[in-house]
Order: C-alpha cells, then structure tokens, then sequence
C-alpha cells in the first residue's frame, strides 16, 4: 500500500501523458494506414499548435483563443498534405518521407525564427490548469481530465469510422488504396479527412500536454512526436484502440522509470520498447500481417 | 579513354586540389569562412557518403547516422585526451578511468571500429524489418546511445553529460580533406566491387537478389557495419573541428541533415553527395548569413523580415522545394568525372560549331 | 519430344509436401520427381499452387509438412510446428515429427545448383543487360570483402565479366548489353530473365509462367529457345505454364494440380486425354 501511495503521482502523470500521445499516436496511426507514411512532421505540428496558442492567447480571451488554435492548427495539417505530400502520391515511399522530414524541419525552423529560440511560456488555461487533490497527492486538473477526454475522443472517432460514409471510405483506402481509387472514392478528399482528424487530435492534445509543461519551444514537439509513433507501432499501425492502448502503456511506464529515479533512460526505455515489439511481433499487438507476394 | 589515362587524370585533379587548398591556406587569414565551410563540408560530405552507401545504394533506410558519429566521436575524444589534462577534464569524475592516450590516427580508426561493432550488434535484430521500420528503429537506438552516453554512472568513461575536451585538434584544412578522401576513395572502391554490384542488386529488388544467390542477411549487414565505420570516423573527425563535444551535440535533427545533403545531390550519387554537402554547408554557414541580418538594406529599402533565424527558414523552404520538385537531387544516379566533364564540353563545342559554319570536327 | 525419361537417377524429388496459410491449405501432399535432363511441366486451373509448390523448393517459403530432396540430397523439411500443430488439417502430420527442420533461405537454394525465374519479371531495374547478368556471378565469387575492394580479385573479375559477355552472346542479347534491363521489350525482358538465371550455372532450372503475356509469335519462340538452352545447358527444367500450345509441344511429362492437390502425371498425350484434367479445366471454368 504505501508503495501505492508513494507511485500514485507517477501512476497519474502516467496515465495523462498516455492520453495525450494517444491522441498523437491517432493521426499518425491514421495517416499510415491510408498512406503507408511515418508523418515526420505530425510532432512538429503539435509543436506549432502549441506555439498558436501562446501567441493568440495574448491578444484575445482564451474562449475564442482555444477554437482558433484548433482551427489553425487543422489547416497546417490540412496544408503540409495538400503541399508536401499529395504531389509524390505515386513516388517511391523513401521520397514522400523524405519529404515528411523536410516539413518537419521547415517547421522547427520556422519556430526557431518567430520565437527566436526563446522558450516560451505556455498560458494557463482556466479551469484545466487548476490545483485538485486526489487521495492525498495535488495535482493539476488536467491529469484528470487528459483521460476521460481522451477516451471520449475516441470513442467518437470510431463511431466516426464505423457509421459514416466518410470512415467507411477511410476503412477502404487503408485496405487497398489503388482499388477503393477505382471504386470511385475520393481518394484526396479522404486523405485530407485524415490529415484533419489527426492534427484535431493532435491540437486538443497539445493543449492537455503544454498545460503540465514548462514551456513551447521549436523542438519541444520531436520527442512526444516520436513515443507517439512508438505507440502507434507497438498498438499495430493502422489500429485506432491500438495505438491507444500503446500510447497509455508507454506514457505509464516512461512515468515509472522517472519514478524510479532512472530518468535519463524515460526516453530510451520507448524505443528499446519498439525495439523489442519490432522483432518479437512486427504487426504489433492489434496489427494485421501483410505478405510480400512472389 | 582508357584505366591509365583515367587514373592520371583523377590524381592530377586531386593532385591540384590539394595544392590549391594549400596555397589558399597560406594566403587568406586564416579565419575565413571559407576555412569554416570547407573543413566541415570535408566531414559532412563523408557521412553523407556513408549514409548514402547504405540509402542510396544498398535501399536500407536507416536514420542512426547520428548514433553512430557519436560513438566514433566519444571513442576518438576518450582516447586522445592527454593524460595530464583528464584530471580538469574529468573533474566530477576523479580525471576518470582511463589514463592513456593513443596516437590520433589510431583513435580515429578506432572511433570507426567502435561504431562498426555496435552496428554489428545493433544490425542482428533491425536489419530484418522493412523499410520505414527500419528508419524508425535505427532512429531509436541513436537516441538510447544518446542517453547512455549522458548518464552519469558512466561518467567516468564517458564525462556523463559534460563537455569532452583538450583532445588533440586540427588547424590545417588539408587534415580533414586527406581523411575525407581516403575514406570516400575506399567506399568508391568497394561501390564498384562485385559487393557493390550486389548491393544495388538488393536496392533494386530483394527477391530477385536473393534468387540470384546474394546472402540478404549477410549483405545487409555489410553495408551497415561499413556505412557505421565511416560515420565513426567522420563522428571523430567532427570531435577534431569542433574541439569540443558533448552527447546532446548528436541529436536525431543531425540525422535529418546528412540525410537532406544526400537527397539534394542525389540518391545514389557518391559526387553528388560531396557537392551537396559543401553546397549545404556553405549555405547554411555562410552564403545566407545576410538574411539574419536585421539592418540589411539594398539602397535605402531596408530589407524587411530579416533577422536572427530567418536564414534558417529560408533554407528550409530551398531544401522543400527541391525535395518536391528536383528529386533526383543535382545528380541523379549519375557520377562526376572527368569523363563526363570532357563529354559536357565536347557537347557544348560541337554544337557551337555546328551553329558557326557546320564544319565538321572530330568527335 | 526426343528426350524420353530414360534416365534412372531424379535430380528434384518433392516428397509429401504440404503448405497451409492459416485455415487453407494451399499445396496438399504433393509427391513428384523430376528426372536428369527432363521437361517437367507443373500445371492447373488458377490458384492451384503451382507457384506455391515453386516457392517451397526454392526456399521462398518452408513446406508447413513434407521434404524435397535435389540430387538425392535432403534440402528441404518440416513438419508442423507452434500454432500449426493444431491448426493443421493436411495429411501425413507424423511422417516427419521429430526429424530435423530444414529450412534455407532462397540463396543457399541457389548455391546447389536451382536457378528461377518469376512470373512477373523481376530484373534489377536501375541496371544495364550485361550488369543484371553479372550480378548473378556475384555467387560464385572466391574473393573477399576486402581482396575484392582492393581489386585483387582482378583475375576473378575479369573471369567473371568474359562470361558473362560469353553468356550475353550465346542468348543473343549483345546488342542491348549496355541497355536499362527495364526499357528492353517484354520478350527480350523474359529472356534476359532466363539468362541471368543461367549466369548462376544452375542444373535445375525453374520457369514460372515464361510465356505469359505473350502472343503466339513469341511464344513458338520461347519453346524453341527454352529447347535451345536445355540442350546447350545441360539443363533440366521444372516449369509452370499455362499455354497449353508450349507444355503440350515441349514438356516430357506433365504433373496437373487441382485445388493443390495431384490429380494426374504422365506423357502429354495421357494427361491431354486424362478425364480428371478436362473436368478440373472444365469445371474451374475461371481458366482460359
């Protein structure tokens, strides 16, 4: 018990930071099963929706600040697909990563340029932000929340995917691009979609996470970027609950190493982690196989 | 043109350079950025070759170039710091546990072989994944390598997360040339071999390699303990410039760059990645400088826009648009020689003449 | 044909071989041989497994049950193993429990002797006629990483190349030698394929589908060629076809597969003539 007591605080924080590179680990999760891309950049465009959010919640009431971060922060998304990535959709794979990389580092510059290196303090958002106690440890309100918001999200994606015309598309493409094509969808339109559901998440999810973090900074994105990814594989790429479940194993165990006091490993710990599930089950845990034909 | 008259010209045009660069270090101040540029492009353009050897011409995309300059550098810093300067160096960790320094040349092969031996290793388990698998999994184990090294348990060996230095250093541009140049000249060599043949047979189509009898797994990790060795190398080389390094110096941002160079000179190019990395470099340290100037005017129009960091982005947006638009880089598949340069001119002369009068020349 | 199956010794035996992927089993018991200097021609409605049953003897994938020998040699077996233990539904499940797995990689299959080529072309794209053939000689090499950087294999290399202008000459592909493999035309593609599976120097040699896309013209060609190297290579040849026209024409013996399983060998005029095939081409009715 008094183990329990002394790990809860790890045990929360793990369990928020999992929710929030969940909801990183779906648009990359997303994006790879329709695409079959490692998106590169979807770290560094949660970076930029944090930065957003600093800027525009200096000249305006959070109320519309939040809405406008989202909305911008969907259009980046929706841009970098339509600019980097739709023009090289019959190029080699290595070319459109390539390419991924080169946003990635487009945005972290331009970061880099409009904070000129500066870290720069992320705004409390009301309520969120708040102190709460839970069985005795304090914490901000938005451990709490990360969760529940997290799940809901979701669970309204898969619904999302399962019942509208534009997730059974989503479902076709990302079983076999060139035929769902020539079955007459559109296939720009559903890559857009998911380009947008992804950075939506990926918005709301920067919000949750900057709101437990010192500060924005052009780099700061890269890292969460990258467990997320590990999420998503270790989840089995192209599975929503998956990468769900991958992003809140990984943000709880990255937690309980910090707990242990071996933070310098938190961050290699994740990729011995996709390491090990790479060679063990390359599908991962919900993925499905795929088999070169001769 | 036959093998001899080949050979002449290559070691006369090496021949030159070399005493260009000579001649040019006796007569310009020594702090030009010229230096700057050409010393790091030196070091660049050979891990980009190194990258490019196992990118370009063997299909395996791993993004661990990074990891590996790392280990190449700390081997080469570890075991060159005089033994009289590790007490200050290793302050927090009493001057260390090693207490000898070897020749520097030894220490740089050493660098290689230590990054050669981890990718061995690191090789057994990644090499078997698919494409983006693998660049996500080397990408991983820079980034564990990169923590091991700053942890301070293995301080004593490795300073933890401090600053390595008073290693031995060079002033001569023509240092990092000569070993660029030998390294580069050896994996042209071994490109041009029969196991460079069957590399670009794996590159091009596994299945059918391995049809043909070529050993995937062998192959494979041929090309990456290889590519590993000169990234070592290189790392050590880049200790050497820098004077100092630190763990946090090799971080996955480095990765991306090498890999920028060998896509804008090409995929598959060893020239077009030597040209693209000092093209690289001089942009990025020099020929944009300008941009970050704030009170850049042309006449009396004050440039607006400018200032700290928009060199960067200027550069970035350059690299996105030939990513998107020039993606066989600057030279393709193709090589530089003197060969084609004679070919070019014969072109431009022949055309020229037939223009003057249709006179006809030898060809 | 001339050539009868006098010949005593098998140069490939595929013994009780089954390969099963999840609940579907693919290739079911097949047993056959094929005999020094002989024209096997492996054939059936589409699906099967005929390129299946290929892909288990050049070590593409390991037989779920069964063995194959080459040249009186074992160099193929397993029996089902983990998760396949329950799930498998062939027959023959013991025949082979307990005796050694083994199970190489394709080019430890090519090393013995067992050349193939692919039912869509697979020539290395980037490179020239002569290099895609070299490349094939990369195998036999004697030399080392390092004697072969430092060129002093230069004997070997040069041994290596002068065969292989020797090989592009004897397939009449020397006038394209300096060619991108991919900008020949389609025909010469599938030879240039063959070539460079003879630059292996292979005994056996395995065709899947060598005239498919191929109209009447090119196809009387290939059966002549293939004729022509079988005679000149010393070669024999394992092949799937589906013109009837070039198996019936060159093949020796005839082995059909129906559902993956063996439903008849023998002569051409036999298996022409054999009720089962018809029924099994006629009640498949997705076959040309």
């Amino acid at each position: 018990m008094d183990f329990v007591t002394r790990n809860l605080p790890y045990l929360m924080a793990g369990i928020s930071v999992g929710g929030q590179y969940a909801l990183i680990a779906i648009g990359y999760t997303m994006v790879y099963g329709i695409l079959r891309l490692i998106n590169f950049a979807h770290g560094d465009i949660f970076m930029a929706a944090g930065l957003i959010l600093v800027y525009s919640a200096t000249v305006m009431p959070m109320y519309i600040a939040i809405p406008l971060m989202i909305i911008l922060t969907v259009l980046i998304g929706f841009i970098v697909e339509r600019v980097a990535y739709k023009p090289l959709r019959s190029a080699p794979r290595m070319s459109i990563m390539i390419s991924a990389i080169g946003v990635s580092y487009l945005l972290q510059n331009l970061a880099l340029y409009v904070t000129g290196g500066l870290s720069q303090q992320y705004p409390a958002i009301p309520w969120i932000s708040d102190t709460v106690t839970i069985f005795g440890s304090t914490t901000k309100r938005v451990t709490v929340i990360t969760p529940v918001l997290t799940l809901v999200l979701v669970v309204l994606l898969v619904l999302l995917i399962k019942y509208t015309k534009i997730g059974m598309a989503m479902r076709a493409a990302s079983r076999d691009f060139e035929t769902s094509q020539l079955m007459g969808i559109k296939i720009n339109s559903v890559v857009s979609m998911t380009f947008i559901i992804g950075t939506f998440l990926a918005a709301i999810g920067s919000a949750l996470f900057f709101t437990n973090y010192t500060g924005v900074t052009p780099t700061v994105g890269a890292m969460p970027g990258l467990k997320a990814f590990v999420a998503a594989v270790f989840g089995g790429i192209g599975s929503i609950p998956g990468a769900v479940i991958g992003a809140f194993i990984i943000g709880i165990c990255e937690n309980i190493i910090k707990g242990v006091g071996l933070t310098t490993f938190s961050d290699a710990f994740t990729f011995a982690l996709l390491i090990i599930i790479l060679i063990i089950k390359p599908t991962g845990l919900f993925g499905e196989k795929e088999a070169d034909k001769v | 043109m036959n093998k001899k008259n080949k050979l002449i010209w290559n070691v006369s045009l090496i021949v030159a350079l070399l005493v260009l660069l000579f001649v040019l270090e006796q007569v310009m101040p020594s702090g030009s950025m010229l230096f700057t540029v050409l010393k790091k492009g030196a070091i660049y353009a050979l891990v980009a070759v190194s990258m490019n050897l196992l990118n370009g011409f063997t299909g395996l995309f791993s993004l661990g170039q990074a990891g590996f300059m790392l280990l190449g550098a700390y081997t080469y810093a570890i075991l060159t710091i005089p033994p009289e300067s590790r007490a200050s160096v290793y302050q927090y960790y009493d001057g260390g546990i090693i207490q000898f320094a070897i020749p520097v040349p030894l220490a740089l092969i050493a660098g290689g072989l230590i990054a050669a031996g981890f990718a061995f290793l690191i090789g057994l388990p990644v090499l078997r994944l698919k494409s983006d698998y693998l660049a996500i999994a080397t990408l991983g184990f820079a980034e564990i390598i990169r923590a091991v090294f700053q942890w301070d348990k293995l301080g004593p060996l490795t300073n933890g997360s401090n600053l390595l230095r008073s290693f031995p250093t060079f002033q001569s541009v023509l240092y990092p040339f000569i070993v660029s140049g030998i390294c580069i000249a050896l994996i042209v060599m071994l490109i041009n071999s029969t196991y460079g043949r069957a590399f670009k047979a794996i590159r091009d189509d596994e299945i059918a390699a391995e049809a043909m009898g070529i050993n995937l797994a062998h192959h494979k990790r041929l090309a990456f303990v290889i590519s590993s060795f000169f990234a070592g190398v290189s790392g050590g080389l880049l200790a050497m410039y820098q004077t100092t390094i630190q763990a946090s110096m090799f971080k996955s941002a480095m990765t991306y760059e090498i890999l920028l160079i060998v896509v804008i000179g090409g995929i598959g190019s060893v020239t077009g990645s030597c040209i693209s990395s000092f093209l690289f470099i001089a942009c990025s340290e020099w020929w944009l400088r300008f941009l970050d100037n704030e009170n850049f005017y042309i006449g009396s129009f004050h440039v607006p826009l400018l200032r700290a960091g928009f060199r960067k982005v200027v550069f970035a947006v350059v690299i996105m648009a030939m990513v998107l638009f020039y993606r066989q880089g600057i030279m393709g598949t193709k090589e530089f020689s003197v060969e084609a340069l004679q070919n070019l001119f014969r072109k431009i002369f022949l055309r020229k003449s037939v223009k003057k009068a249709g006179d006809t020349h030898e060809s | 044909m001339s050539h009868e199956k006098k010949e005593t010794d098998t140069v490939l035996k595929l013994e009780n071989l089954t390969m099963q992927f999840g609940g579907v089993i693919a290739v079911d018991n097949v047993s056959l041989e094929v005999g020094k200097g002989e024209i096997l021609s492996l054939i059936g409605p589409n699906g099967a497994g005929k390129t299946t049953a290929f892909n288990m003897v050049t070590g593409v994938y390991a037989p779920t049950n069964g063995a194959i020998y080459y040249k009186g040699e074992k160099i193929v077996q397993n029996t089902p193993q983990g998760r396949m233990k329950k799930l498998y539904q062939g027959e023959n499940a013991d025949l082979y429990a307990g005796k050694r797995v083994i199970a190489p990689t394709p080019d430890k299959i090519t090393k013995l002797g067992i050349a193939r080529t692919f039912q869509n072309i697979r020539l290395f794209k980037s490179q020239t006629v002569f290099e895609n053939i070299l490349i094939a000689k990369h195998m036999r090499r004697t030399s080392n990483l390092f004697t072969a950087t430092f060129r002093l294999n230069a004997k070997e290399e040069a041994q290596m190349r002068q065969e292989s202008e020797e090989l592009l000459r004897i397939m009449e592909l020397e006038d394209v030698r300096d060619e991108l493999a991919t900008s020949l035309p389609y025909g010469k593609q599938r030879h240039l394929e063959i070539a460079r599976a003879l630059a292996t120097k292979p005994e056996l040699l395995l065709l899947d589908e060598p005239a498919a896309g191929m109209n009447p013209q090119e196809t009387l060609e290939l059966t002549q060629f293939i004729g022509r190297i079988r005679g000149e290579f010393g070669l024999t040849i394992f092949m799937i076809e589906h013109h009837m026209d070039l198996v019936m024409e060159i093949s020796d013996r005839i082995h059909v597969l129906d559902f993956g399983k063996s439903i008849a060998e023998g002569k051409p005029d036999e298996v022409r003539n054999d009720p089962r095939v018809i029924e099994a081409y006629l009640g498949g009715a997705q076959d040309e």
